[in-house]
C-alpha cells in the first residue's frame, strides 16, 4: 500500500535535516504504529506524506499503491486515497462542518470520475456515521472545529475519515489531548474502519492508544530514522522502560 | 488659500451650466436651500480630510467619464422573490418596465410627481435629513444631489408591507450621468423592505432619506455592481425612533469608484441599527469606500457596523466609520468591525475607525484587520481533496459570512451568496 524508501527531508526555511532516511513498507490491511520521543520526526513524516508546504525532500521516495506521492498536490494525494488525521485540526470560521464534509466528499468523487452524492444520500450517510462517533447535529452545523473541545476535534477528524473512506490513513497523535473515554470513542471509530483494503499508520507518543487500536507492527523512530521495528510487544517495552533503553541498544 | 481656491474652482466648474429644476414652491425652496449649502461648503477635493483616502475629482468633474457596459449571463437578482419592481434606466423612471406603484400597506409615488404637488408629506423629509447630516461633517455632494435630483421614488409605509420594493437601476448608456433621490417614511409600527440593484449609470449620485417612526422597521438590501468603469457616490441619511429597527446591507462588485456614505441618527430609546457591507474588487482600478457615521442620542440602543472587503490585484478598500455617543445616551451598545482580505501584496485597505463617547455607561467596541487567506485552513481543505481554487472560494465566502449574516431574509442572502460565488469563480 505505502512504500517509503530512504526518505530524507529538510526544512525549507532553515537548513535543517529532519528525516534522515526513513524506510517503511505498509501492506494492505495492516496497522503500523510509529512511536518515538519528541522531535524524532514523526509529525514531519505525516506532513511530508500529505504534502504540506515548508518541507524539502532531499532524497528518497514515497509511493501509494505504486504511484509517486511526492509528485502530487495535496488534493491529488487525498483523491488517491491518502488521509491525514491532524494532530491539531484547523478551525475554519464561517465554513459549516456539513458544507466542509460535503465539499470534500464530492471533490474526491469528482476527481475519481464518480458522480456527486445527492444531498439526501449524503445527509443520511453523515448522520449515521456521526451518530456512532457521538457527534450531534449541533456539531455538524457549527463552523469547522470552531469552539470544539479537543475530543470533539479528534472525533471530527475520524468522521471525515469515515466519510472519505481513504485507503491509507495516517493518524498523527490522535490521542493527544484526549481523556480515556474520548480515546476509546476515537479508537472504536478507527477500528470500525479497519478492513482488508485499508491500512493505517498510527503516530503516537504513548502505548495507551495502542491498547485500543491493536497494531500489527510497531516502529521506533529517533533522530529522523526508524531505529527498531517489531510486533505489538515493542510498544509495551517502551511503556515499561521508556525510549532510553531502546536508543542505547541501537546506538 | 490654495485649498480654498481649489475648492472654489472645483465648485464653480461643476455648477456652471447647472440650473435648478422647477417644481412646487416647497420643492423649489428645498432645492434652493440645498444649492446654498453646496455654495457655502464648496465641493470636496482630494485635500479634504474626509476625502483623504478617496479622490473625489471624477465625482465633482462637470462631465461624467464613459463607463462601458459589462455583459455577463447572470439573470436579474432576487428574481425568485415576489417583489414590486420599479425600474430606472440611466437614472430615468421607466413606467413600462415597472409594476404599478401600489401595494398593501404602502403609498408610492414618483419623486417628480411628489415635488410638483403643492401639498405633499415629502416636504418634511426631502433634504431635511441631508441638511441635518451636514453636521459635524460636511457632505456637499449630498446637498448637490438634493438640489439637482428630479427622479426617484417616495415611499410611505403605513403597515406591514407584504412584498419587498425593488428599485432596479439599469445602465444602458455608456455616458449617462444619473441623479436619483428616494424617500422612505416608515410610520409607527410599520415595516418595509427596500431592495436596490444594478449598476445605474456611468456616474451615479444617489441619495436615500429614511425616517423610521417608533416601533417601525426598515430593511434595506442593496447590490451595486457589474460595470467596472462605473462611478457612484451614494448617501443614506436615516433618523430612527424608539424601539425601531434599521438594517442596511450593501454588496458591491467591481466599479472604478464607489463611495457609500451612511449617516444615521438614533433618537428614540431601545432602537436597533445595523449597517453592513461586503465588497469584492479585482484590479488596480477598483476603489471602494464605506463611510459611516452613527449618532446615539437615546438610551439603551444598539448599533452594529460590519464591513468586509475582498481585494485583489491592486484593489483599494476604504472604511471610515464613526460611533458618536451623545451625553445621556446611556446603555449604548455599539459595535464596529471592518476587515479586509488582501489576496496579494498590491492591494490595500485603509481604515479609520472612530469612537466619540460622552456618556459614561456604555459598551462600545471596534476592530479593524487586514490579512491574507489562512494558509493552514487552505492546506486542511486541500488535504481533504478540495481543489485550491474551490478552497479559496470557500474561505473567501467564509470571510464575508459575518457581513452577510446581517441580512435577515435568508432567500435574499442566499441569492447574494450565489452571485459572490460566481464572481469569485470568474476571478480565481
Amino acid at each position: 500500500m505505502l512504500e517509503i524508501k530512504n526518505l530524507k527531508v529538510a526544512l525549507e526555511e532553515e537548513d535543517k535535516q529532519i528525516l534522515k532516511g526513513v524506510d517503511l513498507s505498509i501492506e494492505a490491511g495492516s496497522v503500523h504504529a510509529i512511536m518515538g520521543p519528541n522531535g524524532s520526526g514523526k509529525s514531519t513524516l505525516s506532513y511530508v506524506l500529505s504534502g504540506k508546504d515548508g518541507y524539502e525532500v532531499t532524497e528518497g521516495a514515497a509511493a501509494l499503491e505504486g504511484a509517486d506521492l511526492l509528485d502530487m498536490e495535496p488534493e491529488e494525494r487525498a483523491a488517491a486515497g491518502l488521509f491525514l488525521a491532524f494532530q491539531y485540526p484547523v478551525e475554519i470560521p464561517g465554513v459549516g462542518n456539513m458544507t466542509f464534509l460535503r465539499t470534500a466528499v464530492n471533490a474526491q468523487r469528482k476527481s475519481r470520475g464518480e458522480e456527486e452524492l445527492s444531498a439526501a444520500d449524503f445527509l443520511k450517510e453523515v448522520r449515521a456515521k456521526a451518530k456512532s462517533l457521538k457527534i450531534d447535529a449541533d456539531m455538524l452545523k457549527r463552523p469547522v472545529n470552531v469552539g470544539f473541545s479537543g475530543g470533539e476535534k479528534k472525533r471530527n477528524e475520524i468522521l471525515q475519515m469515515a466519510m472519505l473512506e481513504p485507503k491509507m490513513c495516517v493518524l498523527d497523535e490522535t490521542d493527544s489531548g484526549l481523556d480515556v473515554d474520548a480515546m476509546k470513542l476515537v479508537a472504536e471509530g478507527v477500528n470500525a474502519l479497519r478492513s482488508e483494503g485499508r491500512s493505517f499508520l498510527v503516530i503516537t507518543h504513548y502505548q495507551r492508544l495502542l491498547d485500543h487500536i491493536q497494531p500489527d507492527f510497531v516502529h521506533i523512530m529517533a533522530d529522523g530514522k526508524i531505529v527498531k521495528s517489531g510486533g505489538p510487544e515493542l510498544a509495551l517495552e517502551v511503556e515499561n522502560n521508556g525510549y532510553a533503553d531502546i536508543l542505547a541498544e541501537v546506538a | 488659500m490654495a485649498l480654498a481656491k481649489m475648492k472654489a474652482d472645483t465648485t464653480e466648474a461643476r455648477l456652471s451650466g447647472l440650473s435648478l429644476p422647477e417644481g412646487a414652491a416647497w420643492a423649489n425652496a428645498a432645492r434652493a436651500d440645498a444649492m446654498d449649502r453646496v455654495c457655502r461648503m464648496g465641493l470636496p477635493t482630494k485635500r479634504d480630510e474626509y476625502w483623504k483616502y478617496t479622490d473625489p475629482t471624477t465625482l465633482t468633474a462637470p462631465d461624467a467619464a464613459e463607463a462601458a457596459l459589462f455583459h455577463n449571463d447572470e439573470g436579474p437578482l432576487f428574481d425568485a422573490v415576489d417583489r414590486l419592481k420599479i425600474v430606472f434606466v440611466d437614472g430615468v423612471f421607466d413606467a413600462e418596465a415597472s409594476d404599478d406603484l401600489a401595494g398593501e400597506g404602502i403609498e408610492i409615488a414618483r419623486l417628480a410627481d411628489a415635488m410638483s404637488a403643492d401639498i405633499h408629506w415629502a416636504k418634511d423629509l426631502y433634504g431635511v435629513l441631508e441638511a441635518r447630516g451636514q453636521q459635524p461633517v460636511e457632505r456637499p455632494l449630498a446637498a448637490l444631489n438634493t438640489a439637482m435630483a428630479t427622479d426617484g421614488v417616495v415611499i410611505q409605509a403605513t403597515g406591514k408591507v407584504g412584498k419587498p420594493i425593488n428599485l432596479i437601476y439599469l445602465h444602458k448608456d455608456v455616458r449617462s450621468d444619473a441623479v436619483l433621490h428616494n424617500l422612505v417614511k416608515v410610520e409607527a409600527g410599520a415595516e418595509v423592505t427596500l431592495l436596490e440593484t444594478g449598476p445605474a449609470a456611468a456616474r451615479f449620485s444617489k441619495q436615500l432619506e429614511v425616517e423610521v417612526a417608533d416601533g417601525g422597521a426598515f430593511h434595506h438590501v442593496r447590490a451595486q455592481g457589474r460595470d467596472h468603469e462605473r462611478r457612484a457616490v451614494t448617501h443614506c441619511f436615516a433618523r430612527i425612533g424608539a424601539a425601531s429597527t434599521f438594517k442596511s446591507f450593501t454588496l458591491t462588485f467591481n466599479g472604478v469608484l464607489t463611495r457609500n456614505e451612511c449617516v444615521l441618527e438614533i433618537i428614540g430609546d431601545e432602537a436597533v441599527a445595523h449597517v453592513a457591507g461586503a465588497c469584492v474588487g479585482d484590479g488596480g482600478d477598483f476603489h471602494h469606500d464605506d463611510t459611516v457615521f452613527i449618532t446615539h442620542d437615546a438610551v439603551n440602543c444598539e448599533s452594529r457596523q460590519v464591513f468586509k472587503k475582498v481585494l485583489r490585484n491592486g484593489a483599494t478598500g476604504v472604511f471610515q466609520g464613526k460611533i458618536l455617543v451623545k451625553e445621556g445616551a446611556q446603555k449604548t451598545d455599539g459595535y464596529q468591525i471592518s476587515q479586509s482580505l488582501l489576496l496579494d501584496e498590491d492591494s490595500q485597505f485603509l481604515a479609520k475607525p472612530e469612537l466619540e463617547i460622552y456618556a459614561d455607561d456604555v459598551a462600545c467596541s471596534h476592530g479593524s484587520t487586514s490579512g491574507a487567506i489562512d494558509e493552514d485552513a487552505l492546506f486542511y481543505l486541500r488535504s481533504r481533496g478540495v481543489h485550491p481554487d474551490e478552497a479559496r472560494t470557500l474561505l473567501t465566502l467564509a470571510f464575508l459570512a459575518e457581513a452577510l449574516e446581517e441580512i435577515d431574509n435568508e432567500v435574499l442572502a442566499e441569492d447574494l451568496r450565489d452571485r459572490l460565488e460566481g464572481w469569485l469563480a470568474r476571478h480565481s
